[in-house]
C-alpha cells in the first residue's frame, strides 16, 4: 500500500434496486493533501460515489479504504469525513454561530489528567464553552464572515450560504473535505472567485479535498487530479494537463474542452488518413485499424491556401473576446479552429496540424453486439424489440417454406421459434425516425459526439437500457425519443455455440 | 363588451359573505355577553361565568379532555407521519389515505361503531365515560393531527438530517436537534386542529354515555333555556382562548415563513 494514500476505493459497485447500476469497477487512490474531482455529466455515479465516501450510500461490493482501514460499513457520524452538500443544507433553524459550532458540540476529545497520586489518566470529554468559540471565529475568518455568528442563515446571500457550509464542514477538522458541486447554484462571477477561494483554503488547511463537479473548466481550474466517470466507470484519471492533452477515448476528449472528432484510418508508420489527407502523428497503431482522431481547435493553424495539409473555405468566424472561432468546411467535413487571426468568411485557407496536435484513440464502437432471440414469425428480438431479419443465413443455402420453417442445404425442416441467436449491426447500418411506432425498438438519445462530418449517436431504450451506437450526418438533440430502423439486409446472425448442433 | 373587475370590486362578494355570517354574529354575541335579560348592559354574565364553580369545572374537565386528547393524537400521529413521510415505499399515498379514509364515513356513523367496539371490550362502557371519550375524540381527530405532520415532514429536506450525521450526529441526536425542531410548525398546527374541536364536540360524549358537560355541551344547554345572555358570554370566553391559542401558533407559523426562504 502506498504510505500516502488516505483514501481507497477498491473494485467498488453500487447497484441500486437491485437493477439500476450507479458504479462499477471503481477503483482509485487519494493521496494525503491532494485535490481531486470527480468530472462528468449528471447522472454519471459521481455523486453516488461521492456519498459513499461520506457514508451516505453503502457500496454494494467492493471496499473502501481509509488509511488502510475499510469503512465501507461504517454510518457517516463514525468517519473523519464532511461534506459541503451542493444546496448547503444549512439547518434553517439554527444562526451562523449555532450551524458551524454544531459538529463542535457532538464531538468529543481525549484529554490527560493527573490525579492526587501524579498518575496521568484520560478522559473523553466535550469541548468547552471557550474551546468551541474559538474554533467557530477562526473557522468564520476562514471564509471570511466575521461578524455575521449572529445572524440567521436565511438573511444571508448565495455565495454566503455557501461560505458557512464549508465554514461548518472545515470547523471539524476532517481529514477529507468532500465537495457535491458547491458551486452550482452561484452566477458565474461568485463561482470564479470561490473557485480561487477554494483553491487557497486548500493550499492553508492542507486536507483532503474530492470535489464533485460536471463543469470542466472548474475541474481544468482547480484539481491536482481529475477523475473523469462516465456511465459508472472511470474513463480517465490525471492531471488536468493530461486529461486535457492526452484524453484516452473520444468521450474524454469531447467532455473536457472543445475539440474536432474525426474517423481515421492508419495508413503506416506514425503516418493517419482523415478528411481526405494524410498527417504525421506520435501515436503508434497498427496499419490499417480504425481509429478516432481527435484534434483540439487551438492546434490547428491557419495558412495561406495551397500550404499546410487540408484546404478549406470559411464558413463563419466569430469573435469569442480571446479568440476567434472559426468554422471551415473541407469537403462534406467542417472543422472549428481557435485562432487569433481570422479569415474572411468565404476565402479559401489552409489548414496546418502539428504532429502533436493529433490524437489518435482506439475506436470504442464499431459494432453493435446483441444477444438475440428467434421469434415465431422468423423476426428477431433483441435490444427491446424486434426486428426482421434474414434467418436463411444462420444456415448456408437454406431456405424458408410457405409454412415458415427453415429447410436446411440437406433437407432438415428446423423451427426456430426461440433459438438463441447473436446479433451484430455495423454503426453507420442503423438508422434514427421520429416516429417512434416505426422502428423495430425506440429509445432516448443519450449521447452525441460531432465527427467532422456526421455525429456518432448512442440511444439507449427505456426498458433494459440497451444501447444503440449509431452514425448520422444529421443533427438530434440529446434526450430525443427516436425509432430504431434496421435494414432486413443489415442485420447479421450468428447461431449461438450451444445450440449449434 | 369585456367585464372589468379591479381588485377591491372582485372583494365584494367574500366581503358581503364575512359580513353577513361573521362580523355580524359576532356582534351580535358580544350585544348578547354584555346585556341582561332585559337588554340592559352588565357584567353579569360575566361574574356569572367566572364565579360559578359549575362553570369553571366545564372549563377545566373540557381543557382536561382537550389537552388528554391531543397528546394521545401527537403521540400517535407524530410516528406514524414520521414513518409515512420517511418511507421509500411508493405506495405511501394509499397508506396516508387509510388513515384519512375514516374522515369520509359520517362521524356518528364511526363513533355508534366503535361504541359496539368499547361495549365487548368493557361491559358496561358507561363506567369508564373520561377514557371513552378520549378514545373516542382521538379516533374522530387523529387523521387531522397526522395530515399536517406528514406534510411538514415531508417537505423537511433530507439533506438536513444528512449534514447533522455528517457532521457527527447519531440517529437521536439528529431527530431531537433537526427533525424534530424543524416539525414544530406541523406539531402546533396539528395541536389547533385537534385542541379546539375537542373542547366543544359534545356529541361524542353524548354518543359514548359521558354524560359530563364540556364546553360544547354548555353553551348548548343555555341556549337550548332561551338563556341567549350566559351561552354568548360562555362563547365569547372560549373565543377569547381561541384566539390566544391563534396568536400563539401564528408566531410559530411567522418562523416557518422565514424559513420558507432558505428551504
Amino acid at each position: 500500500m502506498d504510505n500516502n494514500a488516505i483514501i481507497e476505493l477498491i473494485d467498488v459497485r453500487k447497484v441500486f434496486d437491485d437493477e439500476t447500476v450507479a458504479v462499477e469497477k471503481f477503483n482509485l487512490t487519494v493521496k494525503k493533501g491532494e485535490f481531486v474531482t470527480f468530472l462528468g455529466p449528471s447522472g454519471c455515479g459521481k455523486t453516488t460515489t461521492l456519498r459513499m465516501i461520506a457514508g451516505f450510500d453503502i457500496p454494494t461490493s467492493g471496499k473502501i479504504l481509509l488509511n488502510g482501514e475499510d469503512i465501507s460499513r461504517l454510518p457517516p457520524n463514525k468517519r473523519p469525513v464532511n461534506t459541503v452538500f451542493q444546496k448547503y443544507a444549512l439547518f434553517p433553524h439554527l444562526n451562523v454561530y449555532e450551524n458551524i459550532a454544531f459538529g463542535l458540540r457532538l464531538k468529543k476529545v481525549e484529554n490527560t489528567y493527573k490525579n492526587k497520586n501524579g498518575e496521568t489518566y484520560k478522559k473523553l470529554e466535550k469541548l468547552t464553552r471557550a474551546e468551541i468559540d474559538k474554533k467557530v471565529r477562526k473557522a468564520l475568518e476562514i471564509v471570511d464572515l466575521e461578524g455575521f455568528e449572529k445572524r440567521g442563515v436565511a438573511t444571508l446571500s448565495g455565495g454566503q450560504q455557501q461560505r458557512i457550509a464549508i465554514a461548518r464542514a472545515i470547523v471539524n477538522e476532517p481529514e477529507i473535505l468532500l465537495l457535491d458541486e458547491p458551486l452550482g447554484a452561484l452566477d458565474l462571477k461568485m463561482r470564479k472567485e470561490m473557485q480561487i477561494e477554494l483553491k487557497n483554503m486548500h493550499k492553508k488547511l492542507g486536507i483532503t479535498f474530492i470535489y464533485v463537479t460536471h463543469d470542466q473548466e472548474e475541474a481544468l481550474t482547480m484539481s491536482d487530479k481529475i477523475v473523469v466517470i462516465n456511465d459508472g466507470e472511470i474513463q480517465q484519471t490525471g492531471t488536468p494537463d493530461q486529461i486535457y492533452n492526452e484524453p484516452v477515448n473520444t468521450f474524454v476528449a469531447d467532455f473536457i474542452g472543445d475539440s474536432n472528432i474525426f474517423n481515421g484510418t492508419v495508413t503506416g508508420k506514425l503516418k493517419v488518413k482523415f478528411c481526405g489527407a494524410t498527417f504525421d502523428c506520435l501515436d503508434d497503431y497498427e496499419i490499417n485499424q480504425l481509429v478516432d482522431v481527435v484534434v483540439r481547435p487551438e492546434d490547428i493553424k491557419i495558412v495561406k491556401p495551397g500550404e499546410g495539409q487540408l484546404k478549406g473555405k470559411v464558413i463563419s468566424s466569430v469573435f469569442k473576446g480571446v479568440h476567434y472561432e472559426i468554422t471551415v468546411g473541407i469537403g462534406k467535413f467542417e472543422i472549428i479552429i481557435q485562432s487569433t487571426s481570422t479569415a474572411p468568411v468565404g476565402s479559401m485557407i489552409g489548414l496546418r496540424i502539428e504532429p502533436d496536435g493529433i490524437h489518435l484513440m482506439q475506436k470504442v464502437y464499431t459494432v453493435n453486439k446483441y444477444d438475440g432471440v428467434i421469434t415465431k414469425n422468423n423476426k428477431v428480438e433483441f435490444g427491446d424489440g424486434e426486428f426482421a431479419c434474414d434467418v436463411t443465413q444462420l444456415y448456408p443455402a437454406s431456405r424458408l417454406d410457405e409454412e415458415g420453417y427453415l429447410i436446411t442445404a440437406d433437407g432438415r425442416q428446423i423451427d426456430l421459434a426461440g433459438v438463441k441467436v447473436d446479433v451484430a449491426v455495423d454503426t453507420h447500418d442503423i438508422l434514427m425516425t421520429d416516429d417512434t411506432e416505426a422502428g423495430g425498438a425506440r429509445g432516448n438519445i443519450i449521447s452525441m459526439i460531432y465527427k467532422g462530418d456526421h455525429y456518432r449517436y448512442i440511444v439507449r431504450t427505456e426498458e433494459n437500457e440497451e444501447d444503440y451506437v449509431l452514425s448520422c450526418p444529421d443533427m438530434w438533440n440529446t434526450g430525443d425519443l427516436v425509432g430504431i430502423i434496421i435494414p432486413e439486409d443489415k442485420i447479421k446472425l450468428t447461431l449461438k455455440p450451444e445450440v449449434e448442433e | 363588451m369585456k367585464l372589468r373587475f379591479n381588485r377591491s370590486q372582485l372583494c365584494i362578494p367574500y366581503a358581503l359573505f364575512l359580513a353577513c355570517f361573521v362580523i355580524a354574529p359576532l356582534i351580535v354575541i358580544v350585544y348578547y355577553a354584555f346585556t341582561n335579560g332585559q337588554g340592559q348592559f352588565s357584567f353579569s354574565n360575566f361574574v356569572n361565568f367566572f364565579s360559578s364553580t359549575n362553570t369553571l369545572g366545564t372549563l377545566l374537565y373540557s381543557f382536561a379532555l382537550a389537552f388528554s386528547v391531543t397528546l394521545v393524537c401527537l403521540l400517535i400521529g407524530y410516528p406514524t407521519a414520521y414513518i409515512l413521510a420517511r418511507s421509500n415505499f411508493k405506495k405511501k399515498y394509499v397508506l396516508l389515505m387509510l388513515f384519512v379514509l375514516p374522515m369520509w364515513i359520517n362521524f356518528t356513523l364511526r363513533i355508534t361503531a366503535l361504541k359496539e367496539i368499547l361495549s365487548v371490550l368493557e361491559g358496561n362502557i358507561s363506567a369508564y365515560p373520561f377514557l371513552n371519550s378520549v378514545i373516542g375524540m382521538t379516533y374522530d381527530f387523529l387523521p387531522f393531527m397526522i395530515l399536517p405532520l406528514y406534510t411538514s415532514l415531508l417537505k423537511l429536506d433530507k439533506s438536513l438530517s444528512e449534514a447533522a450525521e455528517d457532521l457527527g450526529a447519531n440517529k437521536l441526536t439528529v431527530f431531537l436537534r433537526i427533525t424534530l425542531p424543524l416539525s414544530v410548525p406541523g406539531i402546533v398546527s396539528g395541536i389547533t386542529m385537534v385542541l379546539l374541536p375537542s373542547m366543544t364536540n359534545y356529541v361524542v360524549l353524548d354518543m359514548l354515555y359521558n354524560s359530563t358537560y364540556i364546553m360544547g355541551s354548555l353553551i348548548g344547554s343555555y341556549f337550548s333555556a332561551y338563556d341567549w345572555n350566559n351561552g354568548s358570554m360562555i362563547s365569547l370566553v372560549l373565543l377569547v382562548i381561541i384566539f390566544i391559542v391563534t396568536l400563539v401558533t401564528n408566531r410559530f407559523s411567522d418562523k416557518d415563513a422565514e424559513r420558507g426562504t432558505v428551504l
